[in-house]
C-alpha cells in the first residue's frame, strides 16, 4: 500500500443525480432578447419600475464585456443556448401535499420536508425559475416576520415600495455582467422581513433545485433584518448533471440593521456541469453582526466572493468557509470584507481541499477605508491537498487606508501527511478510513457552525468524495 | 515456526537508498516484557516501526510472524487488528477529530471489545482516572495542543483500551517529567495486569524499567543486534554505558549501515 497513490473515487451523485421530465413545463425559448424579458415581468405582472429595470439591465449585459481576464474560463458558456425561464405548471403550495408529486419527490428525496418539521421556523423551495411551495410557522409569522418570495412581496401594497426601496441597490445592476443579467431574467428566492427587536429562533431556509437541461437559476433574495432583530438564514442548492452548460446567477442582497444579527448559512452542492456565478453581499449597521457558513461542493466553475460591508460602527463580521474541488471543477472562492466603521472587526476562516485535479483558488479582497479607526481583520486560509494532480492557489488583496488598522492574513496549504495516515492506520483504520477522518476533521471548523442536519450532510458529502478505490 | 507471539526472522531493511537493519532475528513470547537498548541512532525505533508495518520502510529480506501469522507484507491496520500496538515517541497531532470519538472507532473496529456505547463510556472514564487523566481531554481534539507528556497519557489510555497483544513502546518515557513517569509506569503495569500483554520497550535510559520484571534484554548497535541477555544486562549497561558493545560490534566488523 506504500508508494502507491490513493485513489479516491468521483462523487456519488446518486442523491442529487436524478432527472424529472420538464414536460408541459413553460420553457422560454434559449438566448436574450427584449421580448424574452417583457414576457417574463408580463406572466409575473409587475410593476412597471421592474420591467424598466429589467430592461435596463439586458442593456448593460449586453454591453459588458463577456469574458473577466482573471479567474476560471468560462468559455463554455453559450448564452446563446441557456433558456433563462423554466416554469413547472404548478401554482405555490402552502402545503407539501399540493405540490405535484414529482417536484415533492424530488424534495422529499433531498431531505427538505423532514427538515422542516423538525428543526426550521420556514420553508421555501424553487424548482427551476419559480418557487413551488412556502410555508412558515405561524408562531413566526405573529412577531410580523415575513418570508415569502420576492414576486408576492411586490403584488403586496405594503411590501411593494419595500422591494423597490432595497431590490438592487446593493447590488447595482452595472457590478459586473452576470449582475446585469441577473436583473434582466431574475425570477424566484425569497423576501425576508425580521422587524425590529424581533429574535426567530429557528432558522428559515430556502432550497434551489434546477431540474431542466440548458437552463438558468437566477434566484434574488432579499433580507432585512431590522435594529435589533435576529436571523439565521439557510440556503441549500443542487442540480443533476447534465451534458450542456446550467448557469446559476442568482444575487442575495442583505441588509443587517443596527444591532441587529444575521447569520446565513449556504450548502451548496451544484452538479458539476454549471457555471455557478453568484453574487452575495450584505451591509452592516452599527453594533451589528454578520456571520456567513458556506459549503461549496459543486458547480463545474464557481466564481463567487460574499461581501461584506462594515458601514456601522462596532460592527462585525465572521466568514467561515470551505470549497471541495474535485475532478472538472474549477472553483474560484473566497470573500470580500469593507470595514468602513470604527472599531469594526473582520474574521476570516477558509478551508479548501482539492482533489482528482481540481483546482481551488482562494481570492480575498479587504479594504480598510481612511474613517475605520482601529479597525481589526484577520484572514486566515487553509487547503489540503489530496493528490499531486490537484491545485491550490491563494490570492489574498488588502487595500487599509487607516493608520490605527490591524490587518492580518495567515495561508497554509498542506497535504495529509505520511505519520498521520501511519498513526491511525496503526490503531486499526483502513487507509480510506484514515484519509477521510483527516479531511472531516479539517472541515470540522466549518461543519460545526452547520445546524445538525448539514452538519451531517456534510460529512456524508466528504465521505461519499473520499470513499472509493483504494490502490 | 516456533509458538513465540512475535517472531522476526533474518530481517533487513531500510528506506529506499538507505538499509539500516540487518539480518534482525527477535522472538518475544506471550506476556514477556523484552527491552530494546542501544545507543542514539542505532535502529532501534526502526525497528520497532518495520514491526508496525510502516511504509517509510522497505522489507529486503527476513519475515515477521505474529499469533502464528506471516504478516511480513501486511498494512498497519492489518497488523493492528492482528494485535500489535505502537506508541509513538512523538504522536501527530490530528486537528478536527475528537479524542473521543477516535477511541470510540478504534475501539469498533475490534469485535473483541464489543461494548454499548454506556459501557464504552465507563471504561473510558476508568481508563482516563487511572492515568490521573483530566475528562476534559477526551472532548478535545486528537493530541492537538497537547505538552508532549499529555501525548504519552493519550498513548497509554489506547494502550489500556485496545489491550493489545503485544505493545511496543518507542521511548514513551523520552522528555516526561517525574510525575508524568510514574503516570505512564501505572499504564503500563495496568496493562500487563489487564490483558497478560507481551511487551517491546524500546529506551536509552533505564529508569522506567525499575518497576518492571525484564524477561529479556537486547541491544542494538548499528542496525544489529548484538547482545541479547537477562535483565541483569540492564544493569551491567547502567553501570558501563554501551561502549563495550560498540566496540564489539567493529571487532565484529559490523559497521555496515550508518543509521
Amino acid at each position: 500500500m506504500a508508494q502507491q497513490k490513493t485513489q479516491v473515487a468521483d462523487v456519488d451523485r446518486s442523491l442529487y443525480d436524478f432527472v424529472k421530465s420538464e414536460k408541459g413545463y413553460e420553457r422560454y425559448a434559449d438566448g436574450l432578447t427584449p421580448d424574452i424579458v417583457r414576457a417574463i415581468s408580463a406572466k409575473k405582472d409587475e410593476p412597471q419600475w421592474m420591467l424598466d429595470m429589467r430592461l435596463e439591465a439586458l442593456e448593460v449585459f449586453h454591453d459588458k464585456q463577456m469574458a473577466p481576464n482573471w479567474g476560471p474560463s468560462i468559455a463554455g458558456l453559450d448564452m446563446d443556448h441557456i433558456s433563462t425561464y423554466v416554469s413547472p405548471k404548478t401554482k405555490q403550495a402552502k402545503d407539501w401535499n399540493d405540490v405535484p408529486k414529482d417536484i415533492k419527490d424530488t424534495f422529499e428525496r433531498l431531505g427538505i420536508p423532514q427538515a422542516e418539521r423538525e428543526s426550521l421556523a420556514g420553508v421555501g423551495a424553487q424548482y427551476d425559475s419559480e418557487i413551488v411551495y412556502h410555508n412558515m410557522r405561524e408562531e413566526v409569522a405573529k412577531y410580523g416576520v415575513v418570508y415569502t418570495t420576492i414576486e408576492d412581496a411586490l403584488h403586496d401594497p405594503k411590501w411593494e415600495p419595500v422591494v423597490h426601496e432595497y431590490f438592487g441597490k446593493l447590488i447595482p445592476m452595472r457590478d459586473h455582467k452576470f449582475a446585469a443579467l441577473h436583473y434582466a431574467v431574475w425570477s424566484g428566492g425569497s423576501f425576508v422581513y425580521v422587524p425590529a427587536g424581533v429574535t426567530v429562533e429557528y432558522p428559515l431556509q430556502s432550497y434551489f433545485r434546477l431540474n431542466a437541461q440548458g437552463a438558468g437559476q437566477f434566484e434574488h433574495t432579499l433580507i432585512i433584518v431590522e435594529p435589533g432583530a435576529n436571523l439565521h438564514f439557510i440556503e441549500g442548492c443542487s442540480a443533476p448533471k447534465y451534458y450542456e452548460a446550467n448557469l446559476h446567477a442568482g444575487a442575495v442582497e442583505l441588509y443587517v440593521k443596527d444591532g441587529a444579527r444575521l447569520r446565513y448559512s449556504t450548502i451548496e452542492n451544484w452538479s458539476k456541469n454549471m457555471y455557478n456565478l453568484n453574487t452575495k453581499r450584505a451591509k452592516v449597521g452599527k453594533d451589528a453582526q454578520m456571520e456567513w457558513v458556506s459549503g461549496s461542493f459543486g458547480s463545474h466553475v464557481s466564481y463567487l466572493y460574499p461581501t461584506t460591508i462594515l458601514q456601522g460602527d462596532r460592527s462585525s463580521c465572521e466568514f467561515t468557509g470551505i470549497t471541495f474541488a474535485g475532478a472538472t471543477q474549477d472553483l474560484d472562492t473566497g470573500c470580500k470584507v469593507i470595514l468602513n466603521g470604527a472599531d469594526t472587526t473582520a474574521s476570516v476562516e477558509t478551508k479548501s481541499i482539492s482533489k482528482d485535479g481540481g483546482i481551488n483558488t482562494f481570492r480575498s479582497s479587504v479594504v480598510v477605508g481612511p474613517k475605520a479607526q482601529n479597525a481589526r481583520c484577520t484572514v486566515s486560509c487553509q487547503s489540503l491537498m489530496l493528490d499531486n494532480i490537484s491545485r491550490s492557489d491563494t490570492i489574498p488583496a488588502m487595500d487599509v487606508r487607516n493608520p490605527t488598522a490591524s490587518v492580518g492574513h495567515e495561508a497554509t496549504i498542506g497535504r495529509i501527511s505520511d505519520d498521520t495516515i501511519l498513526y491511525l492506520m496503526s490503531r486499526g483504520c483502513s487507509e480510506a478510513e484514515a484519509r477521510t477522518m483527516v479531511v472531516n476533521g479539517f472541515a470540522n471548523p466549518v461543519s460545526k457552525e452547520l445546524p445538525l442536519e448539514y452538519a451531517v450532510e456534510m460529512n456524508n458529502l466528504i465521505k461519499l468524495e473520499m470513499e472509493g478505490a483504494i490502490g | 515456526m516456533s509458538d513465540q507471539l512475535l517472531c522476526v526472522e533474518g530481517l533487513s531493511a531500510g528506506t529506499e537508498d538507505k538499509p539500516i537493519l540487518h539480518n534482525i532475528n527477535l522472538t518475544v513470547g506471550a506476556g514477556e516484557t523484552h527491552v530494546l537498548m542501544g545507543p542514539n541512532g542505532a535502529g532501534k525505533s526502526t525497528l520497532g516501526h518495520v514491526i508496525m508495518g510502516d511504509p517509510v520502510y522497505k522489507v529486503t529480506s527476513g519475515t515477521i510472524t505474529f499469533d502464528g501469522a506471516d504478516l511480513t507484507h501486511e498494512g498497519p491496520d492489518k497488523r493492528s487488528l492482528a494485535g500489535i500496538f505502537l506508541s509513538y515517541q512523538a504522536p501527530v497531532e490530528v486537528p478536527g477529530v475528537p479524542l473521543y470519538s477516535f477511541l470510540r472507532t478504534i475501539t469498533q473496529k475490534r469485535p473483541e471489545l464489543r461494548m454499548t456505547a454506556r459501557q464504552f463510556r465507563k471504561r473510558v472514564g476508568q481508563i482516563a482516572d487511572q492515568l490521573d487523566m483530566d475528562q476534559s481531554f477526551l472532548t478535545r481534539e486528537l493530541n492537538v495542543g497537547f505538552s508532549g507528556g499529555e501525548k504519552k497519557k493519550i498513548e497509554m489510555l489506547q494502550l489500556l483500551l485496545l489491550q493489545p497483544k503485544l505493545a511496543i513502546l518507542d521511548e514513551t518515557d523520552s522528555g516526561l517529567d517525574v510525575d508524568a513517569l510514574t503516570v505512564v509506569s501505572r499504564g503500563i503495569e495496568a496493562y500487563r495486569q489487564a490483558c497478560d500483554g507481551a511487551l517491546l520497550m524500546i529506551t536509552h535510559n533505564t529508569r522506567i524499567l525499575e518497576k518492571l520484571t525484564v524477561d529479556r534484554t537486547h541491544v542494538m548497535v548499528k542496525g544489529n543486534l548484538v547482545a541479547d541477555g537477562p535483565a541483569s544486562l540492564i544493569d551491567d549497561i547502567d553501570a558501563h554505558g554501551f561502549e563495550q558493545f560498540e566496540r564489539k560490534a567493529e571487532a565484529e566488523g559490523l559497521t555496515r549501515g550508518d543509521a
